[in-house]
């Protein structure tokens, strides 16, 4: 039993966060919001060379060979500077995807093409059914997309997409629509449904980092805006319901973090309980987020409510973020049902399943 | 990481398991809140000592095991498991016996623990006075050197578990000239020694489970000043650091509450009830879980040489929050018979040992410092947020 992350976890974690802190600013998220694609190419670029699409491919199709956990603080980090690039759905969602397939032999020489396209550096989409539209759609090389259990690969070319205008504006969203045909069919069924059910655990784990990451950042600012702020003579922050506000945050990101970073462990190891490990993660997170969207708002009084105010890039963000892969509602719903399973082993002896995390239920 | 347990881990907990299985009383001790449960509950603290239970993560020398703290939260996780008597020396095996290894001299040791380890000496603590309450340091309670002894005059309140203890341990000041935190020195006080009066306080369910204690020209050797003189201060801290951190309320004991709240849940599914409860029981499994995810963390942390930050003022807000929620909920789940006190053998077949615990929650958000004072805490240490 150890907890800790190791110190090559925490090194790699250090330097993607050194690069995207300097890379990824609040003005830098701006000159985005008025190009055409929305997205920083260098950025993405700078994110290949560093081996992140690659991270959790194994050796043997070109990638590191690393597991969830190993990006996990990533993800927070991209959070933590509200990247506006898919990177952590690319490392965490459509990577294992397209290795899963290829690991059951289902599919066709394009998961391979796509795959290696990922790896270079392009924007693969998938598309979850439980997610109404797709972000960077119209950048997207290519797509994986369901239809009822099915899992369907298909180049850009033979998509169609109806763009929406997301309250966030460093998200490109838009609806994608396609025919559904055997040619482009990689798995149905059973089998489709099992790889959504994965992808789906992977989608809320890595919306989950971020959301806590998005918190401490909107926690951050908020300190320096309420240091900095003086009102009565003295700073703002000096004042007790000020510091409450964001103590009462501070403490729900610092009990969603052990919660998400067990659900990646467990979304690695032991899928067959990683439902409600993960529901877990993403519902608390999301709790984290949005009670630091309306906290910080307040801390900042008027000039939260504005444009100019840089903290609108976090908020925004969060209040997408708490609600793809799955709202509250449908991962509370996982929860109960996992709670009052009539066989559910439940209590403080097996918080990690029984002598190890990869028991669901009881024999 | 690696979030499964090795075989050893298992192995003891099996042994405890088996432990508590064969030892535990069948039936429930009365509150060691009265005379008769006090004793009741010294008895059980000797039986755990006969086993070494008494703190597994003493060495074997003061009659522990030598356990590191994963261990410990193991067999936290069993005690709560096997319904096993809450801990009557709460005080000392947890907040002071953690402060004794690392502050006391060996013969304090020897002196103490092995008797806190038997239950032969039970703990109160000693830190408020009537006008030192959340300002700590605003203790006047003074202790004066005189040769070997300190003489101790002045009051102390909100002393828990003080009416039945057999000793104290408290905050006094003892250089007379000194402000603040500054000149104040940890004293541990048999509360048998002359000149000491305790005044019992009934709290809310009408037991006396603290009490004022007035000191009148009371001697103990310096023998019983832990730490330097003038060290009190940073040693309460460290205490407190241990009370708030780790120790206090392990994970388990809200684990298993929120365990009967799934099913006292799910045995009044069929009953029309308030729409906001499912949320509420939702929570509060989750929250428990992400307690004991957080205190795993910690305890692997420390067990590889890290230490423990400011961020150890959340515990003590989330768990007392969540403590109410469990207890509000199961007070919903009730309707209104949640109003009785269960006399009956049937009425505690029916309505459990909740309403007491409800009580009960009411103060975890005031003890070991208000949660008001540890929001100032995490804004200031933790966030670094101004202070005036």
């Amino acid at each position: 039993m150890d907890f800790t992350f190791t110190e090559d976890q925490q090194m790699f974690a250090e330097a993607a966060r050194s690069v995207l802190t300097a890379e990824v600013t609040a003005d830098r998220i701006r000159d985005r919001w008025s190009t055409p694609s929305g997205l920083d190419l260098p950025l993405l670029h700078q994110m290949q060379e560093l081996g992140l699409p690659r991270m959790l491919v194994p050796e043997s199709l070109g990638g590191l060979g690393l597991g969830q956990a190993d990006f996990i603080m990533m993800a927070q980090t991209c959070g933590y500077v509200a990247c506006p690039e898919p990177i952590a759905e690319q490392v965490m969602v459509t990577a294992p995807l397209l290795v899963d397939v290829l690991d059951r032999g289902l599919g066709h020489g394009a998961v391979q093409t796509a795959l290696d396209a990922l790896q270079g550096g392009a924007l693969v989409a998938t598309g979850h059914p439980i997610n109404p539209f797709i972000n960077f759609a119209e950048q997207a090389e290519w797509f994986l997309l369901g239809h009822g259990e099915g899992l369907y690969l298909l180049p850009a070319s033979e998509v169609t997409m109806k763009p929406c205008k997301s309250v966030d504006p460093s998200r490109r969203i838009a609806e994608v629509s396609f025919e559904a045909s055997d040619a482009h069919c990689l798995a149905k069924g059973e089998s489709g449904a099992a790889l959504w059910r994965s992808t789906l655990n992977r989608g809320a784990l890595g919306t989950a980092a971020q959301l806590v990451g998005l918190a401490q950042a909107m926690i951050d600012q908020s300190v320096k805006y309420t240091t900095d702020r003086e009102q009565f003579g003295k700073a703002v922050g000096a004042n007790q319901a000020v510091k409450h506000l964001l103590a009462d945050v501070a403490v729900q990101i610092e009990y969603a973090k052990p919660v998400i970073y067990r659900a990646a462990y467990t979304a690695a190891i032991s899928p067959g309980r990683a439902d409600f490990a993960v529901s877990h993660a993403k519902v608390a997170a999301a709790r984290a987020a949005l009670l630091a969207t309306r906290h910080c708002i307040q801390a900042h009084g008027a000039m939260g409510y504005t444009w100019e105010c840089d903290l609108q890039i976090w908020v925004k963000r969060a209040w997408a973020l708490a609600r793809e892969w799955g709202d509250e509602g449908f991962h509370k719903n996982r929860i109960h049902e996992w709670l009052l399973r009539p066989n559910a082993l439940l209590g403080p002896d097996l918080t990690f399943g029984r002598g190890s995390i990869t028991d669901t239920v009881a024999a | 990481m690696d979030l499964r347990y090795t075989d050893e881990q298992v192995a003891f907990r099996g042994e405890v398991r088996a432990w508590l299985e064969a030892n535990v009383p069948q039936k429930a001790l009365p509150s060691f809140d009265t005379a008769e449960g006090f004793e009741a509950h010294r008895e059980w603290e000797r039986t755990l000592a006969q086993g070494n239970w008494g703190m597994v993560t003493w060495p074997e020398a003061f009659g522990g095991r030598g356990c590191d703290l994963l261990e410990w939260l193991i067999f936290e996780e069993e005690y709560y498991r096997a319904g096993a008597p809450l801990r009557v020396n709460q005080n000392g095996i947890f907040l002071l016996g953690p402060t004794l290894m690392e502050y006391g001299t060996e013969a304090q040791k020897a002196r103490f623990i092995p008797a806190m380890a038997k239950g032969d000496e039970i703990w109160a603590q000693g830190w408020s006075e009537p006008n030192a309450g959340s300002d700590m340091a605003a203790i006047r309670c003074r202790a004066v050197r005189d040769g070997d002894d300190f003489v101790i005059s002045g009051q102390k309140i909100w002393s828990t578990r003080a009416v039945y203890a057999d000793w104290v341990f408290g905050l006094f000041r003892t250089d007379p000239d000194s402000e603040r935190h500054h000149g104040l020195s940890k004293i541990l006080v048999p509360l048998d020694a002359q000149g000491i009066t305790v005044r019992p306080i009934p709290q809310l369910n009408g037991l006396p489970g603290f009490a004022e204690i007035f000191f009148d020209e009371v001697r103990v050797p310096a023998f019983n000043l832990l730490g330097g003189e003038g060290e009190g201060w940073r040693i309460a801290m460290a205490t407190a650091g241990f009370e708030r951190g780790l120790m206090l309320r392990s994970p388990a004991r809200f684990q298993q509450a929120a365990k009967r709240l799934v099913e006292l849940y799910r045995s009044r599914s069929n009953e029309v009830l308030d729409p906001t409860i499912e949320d509420a029981v939702l929570r509060c499994y989750m929250d428990a879980e992400a307690y004991a995810l957080s205190t795993y963390q910690t305890a692997s942390l420390l067990c590889a040489g890290g230490s423990i930050g400011p961020e150890a003022s959340c515990n003590k807000i989330f768990w007392s929050e969540l403590d109410l929620l469990i207890h509000e909920t199961a007070m919903k789940l009730l309707g209104a018979r949640a109003e009785i006190e269960p006399q009956t053998v049937q009425e505690f077949a029916d309505l459990g040992t909740w309403l007491d615990g409800f009580m009960f929650a009411q103060s975890g958000p005031i003890y070991a410092g208000t949660n008001e004072i540890q929001r100032n805490i995490i804004a200031e240490r933790m966030l670094g947020m101004p202070r005036k």
